[in-house]
């Protein structure tokens, strides 16, 4: 429970983050809310020598609108976006996603950047990112890069992130017309993290069907991942209980699941179905 | 005696300190040029040790020593207080040299300027392993090789038969034999605050000081003394505030001792703070027993007989009290039913796991639950209400004091008291019927009910190894204010509280007035300590009598002082009155210590220690019952009520006794749903963070509907009999009986701890089969 030696610098500006993670290389880390950076280090699992500590940087805290969408600092906080009134209105899959992370002690120091980045796979984070189609902005020695959210989470803790690059800011492009958002999980009973997670926005067409589904799956494989095939089965359908539980059926199509001592793979891929099914309908609730 | 406080719900007295923070924990005494020590662990569950190079830690920044298994020599083993015939005696050294046993043996101690110094050079020990076969389950490790221990050339400990009436003709007897396997799944018992030592020697004066958080200051202090070779008397042992023991700090480890050593060798203070990790794989655990219950009915639900043949993991050494584990099981294995002939056959085996000891009830719990589940079985198979089952097997009331075919003698109780008014309060009838209309609309749903009693207030000295009575001294200081010096370690079960009602009553002064001090050695006359739900049954009782004691030489004194004659001295309020005399009791301790006019033969001052053995164990019972429902889809558990009529006795405060009630629910709720230390067939922890190891949350909790039936215990004249494990012992099998009462539509008759979800979805999908 106590980390190996390390040096620490709190940067002034992003600026100066990106140029200390350039003059350190490998050695370094970013330090958000050091709620998942922290853990590690103390079971010796991370063992940076430099700590690059961005939360007294200026700015990287925030919540704007800015035409049609929402643009969100990457330092903040999930409690930040659980409680903020103009979330629950314009992107409600957001708040709730963030309300159903650990407890309020991380939600309060836990960022969405850093959870993002971490990419752990039972993080609740990146289904929400993948069914609002988000977009990493990165900041690097050359200048500022977009990842999309299907880019950005390549496989168990790693992301397209480079080397060198700090997360700046999430922009989530805001839903137009009839839209319904859901996020449910099953937690895991000793660390509260997803042992599969399922966030679904879906837009919805005058008659009702369903125009469009974007549905993100955190904890159940390696990384998050689209549910393209369930996706495919709502699109064009009345969402009612049939055709929900046909596309929830098909929301771990073609993935690999984990297995652990809680859940194997089997459990697993059942729990996704269940999970997808009980957030298609919340979200078809939530869209009337 | 008008009673003020004993009986009212007085809050916590050690509150305010404790939520604000205030408190004193081993890690919060910071004595100057302390230095800091960290331990390398064993990697591996078994392997032999072929070389370890501390050359590179050594030279550390910071590292003051390095100390391996070779360096010492002179160190006792580790103390096991319990002794069974035949038993098999490993020693447990405090460093493991030649092999480690278990992952978390300690293997060598680094000792530096700072803690963060002290574990960077521990990591740069080098330990050379050659990794041997390790012995995990039960059954195999009694079936032979490879062994834990290759001197004895078995892995069994002991072999162990008891019980009483003729257990095979009973089964000849009965109508039917119902046979089940039943696990009591390994349990981490997970203390808020880890253990922790800080040991300080003073050469000049030899004396030897340890903080240590724990549940017994005086017991450890005779062990350490014995494992170091220095008289008793040189070693002080102080428990501060303790975060929580429930059995885990009922112990002598290791550490305890080598830091004591240490700080010997260095004429330093040393500190050593356990992790969480390290709490994982080097503090006991509990429970480990996987037996075969058979038991005999007749078709109208008479139990006749019941054998329960039991493998018990003892882990790789013994503990303090390792052994003596399952023979509670074996005598707790009547529970609150008139069973004519009762055998347990006990098979206690190494295996390459931490000691297993005593974790909250101790051994009850796992016969409660093999009883409960019993019951739930007789239920089933005959078609019976559980509920008729059980009361059909109680003993009436005149049957008491009732004798067990386990040897025990249950001095009182009113089993269908306690009983009936669980039903009413759970409405028992109606909730029978909503079940039925759950049922009927596609929806898993069960009540749960166990009828437990148990063994507290531990013990008479000749059922313990080290002494069964506890001890008091109680004082008025020359300014009125009253000491309580009690040998009961409390730690967090909130004597001071209680302690303080029972002497404010007594001696009519305000409970503000009244301090209660314990867990220092060399302020507190010896005592056993706080386990086995005793600290207030056999503790207070001792308290109770030093009081009575004081008061009477008090009266006697005031009669001298007034010049009254003694049989007209009255006592109430805190004054002695005859008369139209009257004095208050500080005065008189006033005039004792001044000592001016003192009746001819008293001494002077005005205190009394009384040391109380008590004639027998308290039998508290009670029952449980609950409702769950299982979730069809996901196999998740939500508990919709939770009812609790619970018998301790004479209630001094219930508040207190909510509490504990509520804890051991809690806990109880663990094991049946959550909790599980696994290790794999090489002896790796694989459950060794919180990350992994799931303890029941705040928000996993049912309201809890708590109510008590107060019949006094006759063996204590406070007729008290304890709480504090009681939750635990009746709630395992109550939750656990009601998920399988909401399966029974499916056949189900018995699963095993903890219930996860995942097994009961593969019931409930009918896959059960399909391998997990
Ligand atoms: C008790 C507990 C319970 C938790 N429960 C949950 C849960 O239920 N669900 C869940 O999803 N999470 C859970 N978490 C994790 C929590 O949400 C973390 O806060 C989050 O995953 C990481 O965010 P952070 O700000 O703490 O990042 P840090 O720990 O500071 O950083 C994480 C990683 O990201 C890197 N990093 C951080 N910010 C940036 C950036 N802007 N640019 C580049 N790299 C960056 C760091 O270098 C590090 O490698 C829990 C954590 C704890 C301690």
């Amino acid at each position: 429970m106590i980390p190996t030696p390390f040096d620490y610098i709190a940067a002034k500006s992003l600026d100066e983050a990106v140029a200390l993670l350039g003059k350190h290389g490998e050695a370094a880390k970013i330090l958000a809310g050091g709620h998942s950076l922290v853990p590690a280090m103390k079971l010796r699992l991370a063992q940076p020598q430099v700590l690059i500590d961005i939360s007294r940087i200026k700015d990287l805290a925030y919540i704007r609108e800015e035409g049609n969408s929402l643009r969100v600092g990457a330092m903040t906080t999930h409690y930040a976006l659980e409680s903020s009134k103009r979330v629950r209105v314009v992107s409600p899959l957001l708040a709730e996603c963030a309300a159903a992370i650990g407890d309020v002690q991380v939600r309060n120091r836990g960022t969405i950047g850093g959870s993002v980045v971490h990419a752990d796979p039972a993080a609740d984070w990146p289904a929400a990112m993948i069914a609002l189609r988000v977009e990493m902005v990165c900041a690097g020695a050359k200048g500022e890069r977009v990842i999309k959210a299907d880019d950005f989470f390549v496989d168990l803790l790693t992301t397209a992130i480079a080397p060198g690059e700090v997360l700046r800011e999430i922009r989530i492009p805001l839903s137009q017309g009839r839209t319904g958002q859901s996020y449910k999980k099953v937690r895991h009973p000793a660390s509260g993290f997803a042992v599969v997670g399922v966030a679904v926005n879906l837009g919805l067409d005058a008659a009702g069907k369903c125009a469009n589904a974007s549905i993100g799956v955190t904890g159940a494989a390696a990384k998050a991942f689209r549910a393209g095939g369930a996706e495919a089965a709502l699109t064009g359908k009345p969402p009612d209980a049939a055709v929900a539980a046909a596309a929830a059926a098909k929301a771990a199509d073609r993935q690999d699941m984990n297995s652990d001592l809680y859940a194997s793979a089997e459990y697993r891929r059942h729990l996704v179905e269940v999970t997808a099914r009980r957030a298609v309908l919340a979200a078809v609730g939530a869209a009337k | 005696m008008a009673t003020k406080y004993v009986g009212n719900r007085v809050k916590r007295t050690e509150d305010p300190r404790l939520i604000q923070g205030l408190g004193h924990y081993v890690d919060d005494i910071k004595l100057p040029d302390t230095l800091h020590v960290a331990f390398v662990r064993s990697i591996y569950g078994h392997a032999r040790i072929t070389g370890v190079d501390a050359s590179a830690a050594a030279k550390a920044p910071g590292v003051v020593a390095v100390y391996t298994g070779k360096d010492i020599g002179k160190i006792g083993g580790v103390p096991c207080a319990s002794d069974l015939p035949e038993m098999k005696k490993p020693e447990f050294l405090v460093l493991a040299s030649n092999k480690a046993l278990f992952v978390g043996h300690a293997i060598a101690a680094v000792v530096a300027t700072d803690r963060y110094l002290a574990k960077d050079a521990a990591d740069m020990i080098q330990v050379d392993y050659e990794e041997l076969p390790a012995v995990t389950e039960e059954v195999k490790a009694a079936a032979g090789a490879p062994y834990v221990h290759e001197q004895f050339g078995t892995n069994i400990a002991y072999k162990l038969t008891a019980g009483e009436g003729d257990i095979a003709a009973a089964f000849r007897s009965s109508d039917k034999v119902i046979k089940q396997r039943i696990l009591n799944q390994r349990l981490a018992p997970i203390a808020m605050e880890p253990r922790g030592v800080l040991a300080r020697y003073y050469p000049g004066e030899q004396e030897l000081t340890l903080w240590s958080s724990t549940q017994i200051p005086h017991l450890m202090r005779t062990q350490v003394a014995l494992m170091l070779g220095m008289p008793e008397n040189r070693l002080r042992v102080i428990t501060p505030e303790v975060g929580g023991g429930f059995g885990s700090k009922l112990n002598v480890y290791a550490e305890e001792a080598l830091l004591g050593w240490i700080s010997m060798q260095l004429g330093q203070p040393v500190k050593w703070i356990e992790s969480r990790r390290e709490n994982f794989q080097s503090t006991i655990h509990g429970r480990a027993q996987l037996g075969d219950l058979e038991i005999g009915i007749r078709k109208d639900g008479t139990v006749t007989g019941l054998r329960y043949n039991v493998f018990a993991d003892m882990g790789a050494y013994y503990q303090l009290l390792t052994p003596a584990i399952p023979t509670l099981t074996g005598l707790m294995l009547s529970g609150s039913y008139k069973i004519p002939a009762i055998q347990i056959n006990v098979t206690a085996v190494f295996t390459n796991k931490m000691s297993t000891d005593a974790y909250r009830g101790a051994g009850r719990p796992e016969a409660t639950y093999v009883v409960e589940r019993a019951m739930d079985l007789v239920a089933a198979e005959l078609g019976m209400d559980p509920v008729e089952v059980r009361r059909k097997n109680f003993p009436a009331p005149n049957e008491f004091p009732f004798k067990t075919a386990t040897g025990l003698f249950y001095d009182s109780g009113d089993y269908v008291l306690a009983l009936e008014k669980a039903l009413k309060n759970a409405d028992y009838k109606k909730l029978g019927e909503e079940q039925k209309k759950a049922r009927a609309a596609g929806r898993l749903v069960g009540i749960g009910v166990s009828t437990y009693v148990e063994i507290c207030a531990l013990g008479p000295s000749a059922a313990l190894p080290a002494g069964g009575w506890e001890s008091a001294t109680v004082r008025i200081e020359p300014t009125g204010t009253v000491t309580v010096l009690t040998g009961a370690s409390p730690h967090g079960q909130g004597q001071e509280t209680s302690f303080a009602q029972i002497a404010g009553d007594e001696l009519g002064v305000s409970i503000e007035a009244v301090t209660v001090i314990h867990g220092d050695t060399s302020i507190v006359q010896y005592g056993i300590g706080t386990f086995g739900s005793r600290a207030t049954a056999v503790g207070g009782t001792a308290v109770f009598v030093a009081l009575q004691r004081l008061k009477e030489k008090a009266s006697k004194l005031a009669a001298h002082l007034m010049g009254v004659d003694p049989a007209t001295v009255k006592f109430a309020d805190g004054r002695f009155t005859s008369g139209a005399k009257s004095m208050a009791i500080q005065e008189v301790a006033l005039h004792a210590h001044l000592a001016k006019s003192l009746p001819e033969g008293m001494e002077p001052g005005l205190s009394a220690t009384y040391f109380f053995e008590p004639k027998n164990f308290t039998f508290p019972f009670g029952t449980h019952i609950c409702i769950a429902e299982v979730d069809k889809d996901t196999g998740e558990i939500t508990l919709q009520r939770y009812i609790a009529v619970d018998d301790c006795g004479r209630v001094i405060n219930p508040l207190l006794v909510d509490g504990q009630v509520q804890g051991g629910i809690v806990q109880a709720l663990g094991q049946a749903f959550y909790e599980h230390v696994v290790y794999d067939e090489n002896g790796q922890l694989l459950t060794g963070t919180l990350m992994d190891y799931a303890l029941p949350r705040a928000t996993n909790c049912p309201w809890m509907e708590l109510d008590r039936t107060e019949t006094p215990s006759p063996v204590n004249p406070l007729g008290v009999k304890g709480v504090g494990e009681a939750g635990t012992i009746g709630a395992t099998p109550c939750l656990v009986n009601a998920v399988i009462d909401a399966l029974a539509p499916l056949g189900v008759r018995h699963l095993d701890m903890p219930l996860k979800p995942e097994t009961l979805w593969r019931i409930i999908s009918g896959n059960s089969a399909r391998s997990a």
